[in-house]
Order: C-alpha cells, then structure tokens, then sequence
C-alpha cells in the first residue's frame, strides 16, 4: 500500500466523515435476506460445518435446533465475519459479500448478534450501552463530540419500551439480573435497527415468567426484522417458531414447520432420540 | 411518552455544544478532579512565592530541590496519567511507557545540548561534547533542526506518537491482547534501552546527555528558570488531565471503556476496536513523552536507564497503588510513591525494592480500588 493510500484509510478509520460507516444494507429484492451456499468450516480435521447451505427469508422468524456439536454457533461465527470458512459463500442480500467484510463492517451493514452468553457492558449504564449501540458514526472523532439527537434519544426511549428496562434505565448493567441482560442486549442489537437478528439462546437460565416474555419480544420482531434463534429449548421454540431448521453434523437435516420436523424419522432418530 | 431519558444531566451552565461546557459537565461530576486542579493551582502559587520571595534562612522556604523534586513528581504524575488512561479505561497493561516518556526525554535533551554550543568541555561550537570525543566529524542527520526550540517540541511529540502509532498499528491489529501485549511493550522499551545504550546510536551511549546550561536563553541553575518550569509543569498537567477527562467522559470514551469490558460485543456493534486502541494508545504516549520532556531540564540529565524495563513496571505500580481508572489516583499514586521512594532510597536503600513490591502486592490484595477506592470502602464500613 502507498502512503497516500494509507494515509487516506487513516484517515477515513479515525475522523471519517466515513462513508462507509453506514454500508447500504442488504438489498432484498429477491425476498431472501441472507444466502449460505456450500460453506465448509473445519477445525483440525474436524468439519463443524459440512457443506451447509441455508436461505433466510426477509421478515422471517427462523429457529435453528440441533444437538451439541451440530454447528449452530459456528453457522454465526461464518455470518458474522467472526470465523473464515473454508470453502462455500454467504451473502447478505443480493449484493454484499459477507466473506469479503470484518466483523464491525458487517455489523454495520445491518446484521446484529447477540451471544450465547448475555455481553453486556457491565460498567455502564443500560442508557449508556443503549447509546453505544446507535447506529451512525463509529469513528473516533466524531464521537469524541456527539451528543444525542432528540430523533435518537426517542429511538433510545422507544427501545427501552420494547425490551421494558424504563424502569432500569440509569442502572448499572452488571446489576441487572441474567433475563434482564439478555433483553437489553437485544436492546443493544434493535438501537441498530439491524435487517438481521442472529439470536443464540436467548432464554437459557431465565424463569418461565421471562422466556414468555422474550417469545413475545422475539415475535414482535419478525416481520419488521428477520430474527433467526438458535435454541435448546423446545417448548419455547414450539411457542414462536414457524420454520424450523434442524442442523446435524454440520449440516441441514431437515426443515419445515415443528410438526413436520419432528414426525421425521431422521430427526427423530439423532436428535429427539427416539 | 414521557421520557424518562430524554433529558441529559441537569446543571448546565455553558453551551452543551462548545467544548467548554462539555468539559466544564465532565468536570462537575469529578469530585477527585476538581480537588487535584486545586491542589494543582495552590502549589502553582505557593511554591514560586515560597522559593522567590520567602528568604533562604527562613523556616518557610522552600529549597531548590525541593521544587525540583516537586516538579518531578509532576511529570511523574502526567506520566501515571498517560498510563491509566490505557490500562484503567482500556485495559492495555502497557509495560513499556517509561519509552515513550524517555524518547520525549532525549527529544528535549537534543535541544538542551545543541543550546550549549562553545560553553562545552572541547568548545565544538556544533557538535555536543560526547561527539568530539567519539570523533564525530559532523553532526549526524538526525540531530539536524534540534538546535531550535520549535523543532524540538514537535519531536517531543512526534517520536513517541509515530513509535506508539506504528506498534499499536501492528499489535492491535493483530488483536495481540491481555499479557502477551504486555510482554511486547517490555521487549520495546528494553530494544530500545540496548540500542540508545550503543554509542555509535549518536545519543550519547550509556553516558546520555547531561550538563545542560540553558533553556530558550534562561539558564537552567537560575531560581527563575526553575520556578518557571515548575509552573509549566503545574500547567500542563492540569490541561492534560482535563483533555484526558474530557475524552473519558465522552461517547469515544464509553467506547474505549467498552472495549474493556466486552471486546467482541463492541466489534459486533461496529466498533472498529483496533482504532480506538490506536487512538487512545499514541495519545497517550504523546503525554508521556511530553512528561519527559518537562522532566529531563528539571533533573538535568537524561540517559538510557530511562528506558529499563522496571520503570514502565513502577508507573504500574504507581497507578495500581493510587487507583486506577479514576485519573487523579494515578496522580496521587506517582506522586505518593515516589515521595516513599525519595524517603525510603535516602534512610534504607536496600529496603526499597521489598518495600515496592509489598506495596504492589497490598494495594492488588486489600485496595483493588487503590487508596482513592479508600474513602468509598470507608464509608461503606461505616
């Protein structure tokens, strides 16, 4: 690289004002918001992806089940730029690459992640975390002076409402109990207003009272959002799915509604042990 | 819908939008920071008053080592607050600081030894005393422009951000975290310790630099010359630490503390957390090495023991013992430590090193907040 080439990625990484900051989205002309083709990822010998391939619809409610080991958390790694696989393709849309973005460039392209384990960041407040995770300008600079606007602080409220932590709002996250973590994660992801939500486990260790409320906060979702949920728990993904995935070894097993997934034989036998 | 949110801290005295108000609300809320400014400001007065105008045989007077010694623990003081600002508010444990404030170090000896000109032992009008003795015929081209004081200054700055800029460029990047960052720094700073300690570097080899007459034509054994550096000390530590207060309290900030706690998750909100680290990195080795730069005409001599792995291990030590992610802990640890060490190295010298070591291991143990954590552990108790 020249040094005016470097000068202006510099440049354009700390004072922007970055064009790239916001990538355009994904361009879902086609009713299919995200593509994964043939993707190949091994670990030492060991394919924890074997040839998946996967289409998500926009506005869709999407869970993913399978056993230990079956792939799931890879699956996110590949989408989210997290984990390079080794062969196959993943599209955002018609026209975005994800193999081609980092990690901060996908996020900002429109696709949120939230953990398996809740991550908040425990040392601010939920308004704060709520604040870091506005979309815009991620540089430096700018946000060595921002400050919110009144169109932001009303998508800071309106969040608050959907996830209901108005009441915890100037906490500490680190004091919130694991449920509420989780929900303000989420929080964390809609302040992006993201095309798509990866959503890994998104009730393990609540109360039955909170993984109702988190099946009604995930189907609110769908439809203004496409939501893909990656869960153990069958009950709750009999209570919001409507397609079900099963993976198996790296790849898919079977698809359809729950009903049909599980009366086949095939899932049947790997997975609901029968 | 009311918001519950909608408003921003209440109090607003200037503008929001100009920096000013943005700094003088981040100040509001810094009890520690409003308390360190004031103690900043009355030594600012005091001590050119007590040293100037008090006379010698007075009880009140205050000793020329005794402000010199003051005003190094200052720049100590700016030192530790260039450290917290990576390590408490970004979790980099940087090892390798003590370069970065060295390198501003030589960069402002550069041009103290240029400024003695004839008045040296072999009388070089050109060449600083320790060339003519390694038979320099010329002065080698990086010594070119320090002769003024303009020059020098932009290097103070530049040396150390362009070496912090390029590590952190490559060690970032490459998402080098946690300990193995740590380890690096110390391989920097004692690199660098090797190569200044050669003495075809052309930096005075193990001798460094000494004997320094003046500073911008004031000479540096005068009464004045040393108030003056004082107070500039005085000042620039109290704009450093206000610039440091107003980054932390702003959203890159949040950011940069966010980075801390929960790394991936700020990446995965489209963060680009190698530039932030860049960012915060190289601004904070410019404040290091403009310590050194205050330092080295105040101590008069700078040489390559500056750069010992140990040193940047102290300033840890300091921030630890003081508290850190607070800023004015840092202050207060370097500031405090370093008062122990001028006692200590004086009445058991051999009992220094246990001593630090103890206090290290103490404050990790009973004051992970350090003993500005004290007054809210105190309370709590009571």
């Amino acid at each position: 690289m020249n040094a005016s080439a470097l000068f202006k990625q510099q440049y354009q990484r700390w004072i922007g004002p970055d064009k790239r900051s916001r990538a355009p989205g994904a361009d879902i002309s086609h009713q299919t918001i995200l593509y994964l083709e043939d993707i190949t990822v091994s670990f030492d010998g060991f394919k924890a992806l074997n040839a998946l391939t996967l289409y998500i619809n926009v506005g869709e409610l999407r869970c993913i089940i399978g056993p230990n080991g079956a792939g799931k958390t890879t699956m996110m790694d590949v989408i989210t730029g997290k984990t390079r696989p080794d062969s196959g393709s993943a599209w955002f849309g018609q026209t975005l690459n994800l193999l081609e973005l980092t990690e901060p460039e996908i996020a900002q392209a429109g696709i949120g992640r939230k953990f398996q384990k809740p991550t908040v960041f425990e040392q601010h407040s939920v308004y704060e975390n709520l604040e870091l995770s506005i979309s815009g300008h991620k540089t430096v600079w700018p946000n060595l002076h921002a400050r919110l606007s009144k169109q932001q602080r009303e998508n800071i409220d309106s969040v608050l409402e959907t996830i209901g932590l108005q009441e915890q709002v100037h906490r500490r996250a680190g004091a919130l109990s694991h449920g509420q973590k989780q929900w303000l994660e989420i929080g964390m992801l809609l302040m992006q207003d993201p095309q798509l939500l990866l959503v890994d486990e998104p009730v393990a260790g609540m109360t039955p009272q909170e993984t109702e409320r988190t099946a009604e906060l995930l189907t609110s979702l769908a439809g203004k959002h496409s939501v893909v949920v990656v869960e153990h728990d069958m009950v709750f993904v009999r209570s919001i799915a409507r397609t079900v995935t099963v993976l198996h070894e790296g790849s898919v097993l079977a698809e359809g509604s729950m009903d049909q997934v599980q009366s086949n034989p095939k899932v049947k036998e790997v997975y609901l042990g029968e | 819908m009311t918001s519950l949110t909608g408003n921003p801290p209440a109090g607003m005295v200037l503008n929001e939008e100009s920096t000013a108000g943005r700094l003088w609300q981040a100040m509001r809320g810094d009890r520690g920071g409003q308390i360190l400014l004031g103690i900043l400001l009355l030594l600012g007065v005091a001590v050119p008053v007590l040293h100037l105008f008090v006379p010698e045989n007075s009880a009140m007077h205050l000793s020329g080592y005794t402000v010199t010694l003051l005003g190094k623990y200052l720049c100590y003081g700016l030192l530790a607050i260039a450290v917290d600002l990576v390590w408490g508010y970004c979790g980099i444990l940087s090892l390798g600081h003590a370069a970065f404030f060295s390198l501003g170090g030589y960069a402002m000896g550069m041009y103290l030894m240029r400024q003695i000109g004839t008045r040296g032992v072999y009388g070089d009008p050109v060449l600083p005393d320790f060339m003519v003795f390694l038979n320099y015929k010329e002065l080698p081209w990086f010594w070119h422009g320090f002769d003024m004081f303009w020059f020098a200054m932009i290097m103070v700055l530049l040396a150390p951000g362009l070496l912090a800029y390029a590590f952190g460029w490559l060690a970032f990047r490459s998402r080098v975290t946690g300990v193995y960052l740590s380890i690096i720094t110390q391989a920097l700073t004692y690199a660098l310790m090797l190569a200044f300690f050669r003495n075809d570097m052309g930096f005075g080899g193990n001798n460094g630099f000494t004997d320094f007459k003046d500073l911008l034509g004031f000479a540096l054994n005068n009464p004045g010359t040393r108030i003056g550096l004082f107070i500039c000390t005085v000042i620039v530590l109290a704009l450093a630490y206000m610039a440091c207060r107003y980054i932390v309290a702003s959203r890159a900030g949040r950011v940069v503390a966010a980075i801390r706690d929960a790394e991936s998750r700020t990446r995965f909100i489209g963060y680009r957390v190698e530039s932030y680290k860049v960012w915060i990195f190289t601004f904070s080795a410019v404040l290091a090495g403009i310590a050194g730069a205050l330092y080295v005409p105040q101590v008069g001599i700078i040489n390559p023991s500056e750069f010992a792995p140990i040193n940047s291990i102290e300033v840890v030590i300091w921030v630890a013992v003081g508290g850190r992610g607070t800023l004015y802990g840092a202050v207060a640890g370097a500031v405090l430590v370093n008062y122990a060490k001028t006692y200590f190295t004086a009445a058991l010298p051999e009992f220094w090193l246990y001593a630090l070591g103890a206090l290290f291991v103490l404050a990790t143990l009973f004051l992970p907040k350090g003993l500005v954590g004290l007054r809210s552990k105190v309370k709590d108790a009571v």
